[in-house]
């Protein structure tokens, strides 16, 4: 019964480092020379560069250090630059955004003006990941798809953090820089707006978060099944069907009575990761400002039961003050 | 017959776990074997179960049918049918169904002569829910502790669930299991976006191959783990998210019941720190 079921590689056979396939003469050049990682050999290909840096990407990665940067800076200044303290809690630090009184005025520095170019840094640093991500690919003469699939998660963080707070028409609506502050703002932000849970896009973002990681599994485990047949070899097996391609593709056949084939999995794959951040980013996009509560909005619509009043009229505290 | 053009050669019998040749054949596209009849009683069984549970509740509104677990009091002991016993029927047989279904890809796996990594991905989900409604239940005493089924019942079960703990998200198994859901689609979307890109090259260019996959990631992140490499990676962070999942509620209950945030203080109170 234990048989070799390809989790880890046995034999790591070494060969000459591949430089890669030529690429267009420009200024830049790939960097660095390749070495090799025993333990990276044990998981998948032991080499590790070269590496194309490229004016965009030294451009991107500059503006990524300065966000950084500015983040952790800030969060050093919270506690009074005391090292000892910034290290206990930096869990718990934030660059918060301005307070909504700011609306989408210019804030102060120290009142979420820093907030403000971090984020600037950071969009700027993903837009020009995002266009470096698209020229590799068109360089090398492939398609575009990684860079869209990229788009789709840039998408989110500026719903997030940029298209939602402008609907809202304050800054103050973003979630703030930080590991247990954005968490924070999370389960307040979905309080706030009567749970999330009932946002009928925050549910298909769920579902094709959860759909694609039972995708990969059942790809990966398929491939790796067929491992012994090649079935790794996907473009090869897409264009010429081989047992390996064959076996997997009747192993889902007579188990639920539907296959995909070599290359429709992977579109499978990339529709439901990209449509995981692009219906979330709706959802988000909608809330505060076509819906208030996504819990009243249920039961509006039949989704949720009507639950009747047992503590007598409650009055909405937002509500008596004049609130929206 | 429905059969794929190479597949008639594929059917051959034999890799049966029980049953010998009594159940070794298909049914249209499906295989059945013994796992297959068992999966199907369990299936109609628990299915009828929960028509005839929401055939019990106020409504037939899809969204609002909810067959509950028993109530807390009844412990761990069998409820009346219409008070959280037909859960119980209902879960037993889902755990059959599932079962069922995991031991049927191990005989197709067998049929085919390939390896038995999806029946045993498969068995790290049925472990998930296991958790959620047989283990967990166990400890806390009552059965009452599992989730009901309905479409926003169970919803609100886990918003519940969350805020009995304060906040969830402060939960760190919670913490590495969603880390693991998000890096899992991320993996998926750069995997399938460089399958495709290298399958669609676009318009008049050649259709490209592995080495080409190879210099673009080495380009784009300095490392390509290969072809095989993302397999394993996928499998691993897939069962992780699965896995992570299952322990992320399990210690929420039987091994912690203060509020999550709090559980940190662990880390503020060591006494390394030369500040208070």
């Amino acid at each position: 019964m234990p048989e070799y079921q390809n989790i880890f590689t046995r034999v790591q056979v070494r060969g000459p480092a591949h430089y890669g396939v030529p690429l267009p003469s420009g200024p830049w050049t790939r960097e660095g020379k390749p070495f090799f990682s025993h333990i990276l050999g044990e998981l998948g290909n032991a080499q590790i560069g070269p590496f194309y840096l490229g004016s965009l990407g030294l451009a991107s990665l500059l503006c990524g250090f300065i966000a950084f940067e500015i983040i952790g800076l800030n969060m050093w200044a919270s506690v009074h630059w005391n090292l000892i303290l910034f290290i206990r809690d930096l869990p718990w630090l934030a660059l918060e955004p301005p307070s909504p009184a700011y609306g989408l005025h210019l804030p102060p520095l120290a009142q979420g003006g820093w907030w403000l170019m971090a984020g600037f840094f950071l969009t700027l640093s993903m837009l020009l990941w995002f266009v470096r991500v698209h020229r590799r690919a068109t360089q090398l003469g492939l398609g575009t798809h990684t860079a869209w699939a990229f788009a789709s998660a840039i998408w989110l963080f500026l719903c997030l953090g940029f298209f939602r707070p402008i609907l809202m028409g304050a800054w103050g609506e973003a979630p703030p820089f930080g590991i247990f502050p954005h968490l924070d703002w999370t389960v307040a932000f979905s309080l706030r707006c009567g749970n999330l849970y009932y946002d009928p896009f925050h549910m298909l973002s769920i579902v094709f978060l959860y759909g694609s990681t039972l995708l990969f599994a059942m790809h990966a485990a398929t491939i790796l099944a067929v491992g012994r047949f090649g079935g790794d070899k996907e473009v090869e097996q897409t264009i010429d069907r081989g047992t390996a391609s064959e076996r997997a593709a009747l192993f889902w056949r007579w188990t639920m009575g539907f296959n995909a084939t070599m290359e429709s999995i992977h579109r499978w794959a990339w529709w439901f990761a990209v449509l995981t951040p692009l219906t979330g980013g709706i959802g988000i996009l909608l809330t505060g400002t076509v819906v208030d509560d996504w819990f009243l909005w249920a039961v509006k619509h039949g989704v949720a039961p009507h639950y009747a009043a047992l503590y007598g009229t409650i009055s909405d505290p937002s509500a008596a003050q004049g609130g929206k | 017959m429905a059969m794929l053009s190479f597949e008639k050669k594929y059917r051959v019998p034999g890799g049966t776990l029980i049953g010998g040749e009594l159940f070794d054949f298909w049914v249209g596209p499906f295989y059945v074997g013994f796992f297959g009849v068992t999966t199907i009683f369990f299936t109609v069984l628990g299915t009828l179960l929960i028509i005839w549970g929401a055939a019990l509740g106020p409504t037939w509104n899809i969204w609002q049918i909810n067959i509950a677990p028993p109530d807390i009091s009844y412990g761990l002991a069998l409820a009346p049918l219409a008070k959280g016993g037909l859960w119980q029927i209902i879960t037993f047989c889902a755990v059959g169904a599932f079962g069922s279904w995991a031991l049927r890809e191990v005989e197709i796996s067998r049929k085919l002569g390939i390896g038995l990594h999806v029946p045993f991905a498969f068995s790290v989900a049925i472990f998930a829910y296991v958790t959620l409604e047989v283990i967990r239940p166990l400890l806390m005493g009552a059965w009452g502790n599992g989730f009901p089924y309905g479409i926003m019942a169970h919803l609100d079960w886990v918003s519940n669930t969350g805020y009995n703990y304060l906040n969830f998200e402060y939960n760190p198994a919670h913490m590495i299991a969603v880390t693991l859901f998000f890096t899992t689609t991320f993996a998926l979307a750069l995997h399938g976006s460089l399958v495709l890109s290298a399958i669609n090259p676009g318009e008049g260019e050649v259709v490209k191959t592995a080495e080409h996959e190879d210099t673009f990631f080495r380009d784009f992140i300095g490392y390509s783990i290969g072809t095989l490499g993302i397999h394993r990676l996928g499998l691993f962070l897939a069962l992780g998210a699965g896995f992570f999942s299952a322990m992320c509620i399990l210690i929420s209950g039987p091994f912690w019941t203060a509020g999550w945030p709090s559980w940190w203080s662990w880390w503020l109170n060591m006494p390394i720190w030369p500040v208070h």
